[in-house]
């Protein structure tokens, strides 16, 4: 019985995480860390303990202090006036990003903000954008204080370089507007119109005139607001010589509209208003379910995103932080541990340690000697440095990667939908059919001629393949997202079922970054070697000492080590249980001055004698071998990896002799290959997820970044694939392929609707009841065939 | 007849009415974020609340 007590494990009150022992304890409740108890502390004080019964253990983990003057740069007057949005005597607005937002716990706590601080007047936050706008009083409480405030509670505002350009997109209503119009004139023409067609008694013609011009009014909004999205995209379209499906639409709209004000002003006709308002309004609403996008991720992410809004200076020993743009060649930067190095600099003072695996996808972290350049986009791991600024943040190594030529590529070069192509050949039928009914009619009987026009024109515009396409691209769009897989727009669905060639980074795409596997070769060891090996391991921070220390996990204390020595870089050494051991790089423990190490090891010695090594690699995705194989059958694959070859055996074996291996490559060398292999035909997705792949993403038709967690940053791409969704990858895949056909299926069903409909139209026997029949008829079961066809093909697939 | 169109304009002005309620609301921006506003509503201010009157 007391066995299970001691193996329970321990977590944390605040935010769940497992805990060392009880011993930070208050009023009965465990926690990880001070941080955390402290945090609790003061919601306890201020009446907010709400915060822990709404969701189980909240908080966000407090174990990395913060540090102090992280925010100093926020009582810059230049850097305030450039994030405050309002400001005057008693009020200041502004809106902080906080990525850590993810429960209602968070909304309660940072909505009653003002009990813990009476400075702050209200605070309202946005949960989808993951943003609390502060409205606060500088008389009370300055800037940065706020940002402490919050940064104290565990949501630290995540400010950047991309802040300081600003002018954020403002969110796009006026198409849910023209919606709402489009919706309340169509259904009151639909009310009005009935009785027309039904037959009115010859005492009630009175009525229609009424009916009829009312009608008219409530065409106006429609034909003259809602419609406004297709006149400008078809416009857009001629105006740069490509007839896209929006021409077609909005000439049938026109035609439609202005043969309808002709029937009603002479009296003639009831005119189609029903069916053009009709059309209109489901048209907007297929665009508005196929432009629906994910708020809370961005596709556009660059550099600047990444890069801290402002360093520490260090001028005449004092510390001045200053923003990034305004630093100079020969500054001397003070980076702090786990800052990232914003520009291309000589190393001063201080050992680094500097963690690349944001431009290289190299995983291990390389140590800089005073004098080497470091270069920007690195991460310093170990202590505070201090370097020499050789090139300004605009020019260094890693912002130049974004002045590239991919970069500035503009959305028309991308690809055209088969929609706007197929569409252009349905306009070209359409108008012969048009014409040479005109020619029969102009013989027979000419007083019919524009009359059979404007029917065949009306009744064959291609809204039907519009409908179907914008329909079924909303609903693939939304059974992706359900799975985790969210895509730019809806082309990107066309684009990945044109794919033959799939391109993968290595490290942190096939590989995962949060485990690694760790193999022992040497000399035997005893278990309480072991215990000693966990007890050293465990002091360090550097990532290899820290996956020896879990290899050796269990749930016993560990042995006292004494007289602990880190060479940085290099390796560590202590006596524990008396006996001297050293871990540590081959060289610093065999003396060896051999360079060249393609698996990464690390040394054991015991009482200076090697007795062994470990190696460790990177632990492949469970979803990767069956994903590369299914894959490889039907297609070529490639791995490009920033990593050194130690992998090869590995990868050979998951993807066979026929796939290519590229290590040791730069983050422009694979832009390069991808480029290559355009030029050699190939349609390529390129599979990545750190900015060293953010070239390649780009240059790719299709880039897919790949996350462990949506709410994380991803470079710039054109989908964002949870990891976890991998395994899925072939299915949603087939969907996207999928798409097509139900798109075309749903064409095919509407031309024959149209067959039908220009059969009588061109005989001139289209009566307007027909006709307003026909139309949402056909518009309504495209609708039900698309929406029906993919989710079945979803539920097929078991999506 | 006449009843029919003083009816016929009844039912417009109260669809246009609900049109206009439309509009207002999604100028005033209740599109935006559609995940708080039903989280926000469920809160109970109860505790917060008695800790001003402490602090009076």
């Amino acid at each position: 019985m007391s066995s299970t007590a001691v193996h329970q494990q321990l977590t944390c009150f605040h935010c769940g995480e497992d805990c060392a022992n009880d011993k930070i304890m208050l009023e009965q409740k465990v926690f990880c860390c001070d941080g955390c108890k402290m945090v609790f502390q003061l919601l306890n004080q201020n009446g907010l303990c709400e915060y822990y019964n709404l969701n189980e253990k909240p908080g966000i983990s407090q174990r990395q202090p913060i540090r102090r003057d992280k925010f100093a740069f926020l009582e810059d007057p230049k850097m305030q006036d450039k994030l405050v949005h309002f400001r005057d005597n008693t009020q200041t607005h502004i809106t902080f990003y906080l990525p850590q937002v993810h429960c209602s716990s968070c909304l309660y706590l940072l909505e009653n903000l003002h009990h813990i601080e009476p400075g702050v007047i209200s605070s309202k936050v946005n949960f989808t954008s993951k943003e609390v706008t502060l409205v606060f009083d500088e008389n009370q409480i300055s800037l940065r204080e706020t940002a402490e405030l919050l940064t104290s509670i565990g949501y630290e505002p995540y400010i950047s370089l991309n802040d300081l350009k600003n002018e954020k997109p403002r969110i796009k209503r006026s198409m849910i507007i023209q919606l709402g119009v489009a919706g309340f004139c169509f259904s009151n023409i639909m009310l009005l119109s009935f009785p027309e067609y039904l037959g009115l008694a010859d005492a009630d013609m009175g009525l229609q005139s009424v009916f009829r011009n009312l009608s008219f009014a409530l065409a106006l909004p429609v034909f003259f607001y809602s419609a406004i999205p297709f006149y400008t995209s078809g416009w857009k379209g001629l105006k740069h010589k490509f007839l896209n499906i929006d021409a077609p639409i909005a000439l049938a709209i026109i035609v439609t509209f202005g043969r309808s004000v002709y029937e009603v002003l002479s009296g003639t006709g009831s005119g189609y208003f029903d069916s053009m308002t009709g059309i209109v309004f489901f048209m907007l609403v297929g665009r508005v379910l196929q432009d629906k996008t994910y708020q809370q991720l961005s596709f556009e992410r660059d550099y600047t995103s990444y890069f801290p809004i402002a360093v520490t200076v260090v001028k005449d020993n004092k510390e001045i932080p200053t923003a990034l743009p305004d630093i100079k060649t020969g500054d001397t930067l003070l980076i702090h541990s786990e800052e990232l190095i914003p520009a291309d600099g000589i190393l001063t003072r201080g050992k680094a340690l500097i963690d690349y695996s944001f431009v290289t996808g190299e995983s291990i972290p390389v140590s800089k000697e005073m004098g080497e350049i470091i270069y920007a986009g690195g991460k310093q791991t170990g202590a505070n440095i201090e370097l020499l600024v050789i090139k300004e943040v605009a020019q260094s190594y890693l912002t130049s990667l974004w002045a590239g030529d991919q970069f500035k590529k503009s959305s028309e070069t991308k690809s055209i939908s088969f929609v706007h192509l197929l569409s252009r050949y349905f306009t070209l039928i359409l108008f012969s059919i048009a014409t040479i009914a005109a020619i029969y009619w102009s013989f027979h009987d000419s007083t019919k001629v524009w009359n059979v026009i404007t029917a065949v024109l009306i009744v064959a515009c291609p809204c039907a393949l519009l409908l179907s396409n914008t329909f079924t691209n909303g609903n693939i769009l939304r059974i992706l997202g359900r799975n985790k897989f969210y895509l730019r727009n809806a082309q990107v669905i066309e684009d990945i079922a044109h794919i033959d060639h799939f391109v993968f980074d290595k490290t942190g795409t096939i590989t995962t970054t949060k485990e690694q596997e760790v193999v022992y070769e040497g000399v035997k060891l005893s278990w309480m070697q072991e215990r000693a090996i966990a007890a050293l391991a465990a002091q360090s921070n550097h990532p290899l000492s820290k996956a020896i220390s879990s290899f050796y996990k269990s749930p016993e204390q560990l042995p006292e080590v004494t007289s602990f020595i880190e060479t940085a870089g290099k390796g560590t050494e202590a006596v524990v249980h008396g006996q001297l051991i050293s871990l540590g790089s081959k060289s610093y423990i065999t003396g060896s001055n051999e360079k060249y190490n393609p698996v990464t090891q690390v040394w054991l010695a015991i009482e200076k004698e090697p007795v062994g090594y470990f190696s460790i690699r990177n632990h492949y995705r469970e979803a990767v071998a069956p994903l590369l194989k299914a894959l490889g059958n039907k297609y070529k694959i490639s791995v490009i990896s920033g990593d050194n070859a130690a992998e090869q055996q590995n990868l050979v074996k998951l993807l066979g002799n026929d796939a290519t291996l590229l290590f040791n490559q730069q983050p422009a060398q694979k832009l390069q290959y991808i480029q290559q292999l355009q030029q050699g035909g190939a349609k390529v997705m390129m599979i990545g997820d750190g900015l060293n792949d953010a070239g390649a993403l780009k240059q790719s038709q299709v880039g897919i970044a790949l996350t462990e967690d949506s709410n994380n940053f991803t470079p710039a791409s054109d989908a964002i694939l949870e990891a976890s969704q991998l395994s899925k990858f072939m299915k949603l895949l087939w969907l996207c392929k999928a798409n097509k056909k139900i798109v075309m299926a749903a064409f095919v069903l509407s031309i024959l609707y149209n067959i039908v409909g220009i059969s009588f139209a061109v005989q001139g026997m289209l009566s307007p009841m027909v006709a307003a029949i026909l139309m949402p008829v056909s518009s309504l079961s495209i609708l039900l065939v698309t929406f029906g066809s993919s989710n079945l093909s979803a539920r097929l697939m078991k999506l | 007849m006449s009843a029919i169109i003083i009816l016929l304009f009844a039912s417009i002005s109260v669809a246009a009415l609900f049109l206009g309620a439309f509009l207002w609301s999604v100028k005033s921006g209740q599109y935006d974020d559609e995940m708080s506003p039903p989280i926000r509503m469920l809160f109970d201010h109860k505790p917060a609340e008695t800790k001003e009157e402490t602090n009076i």
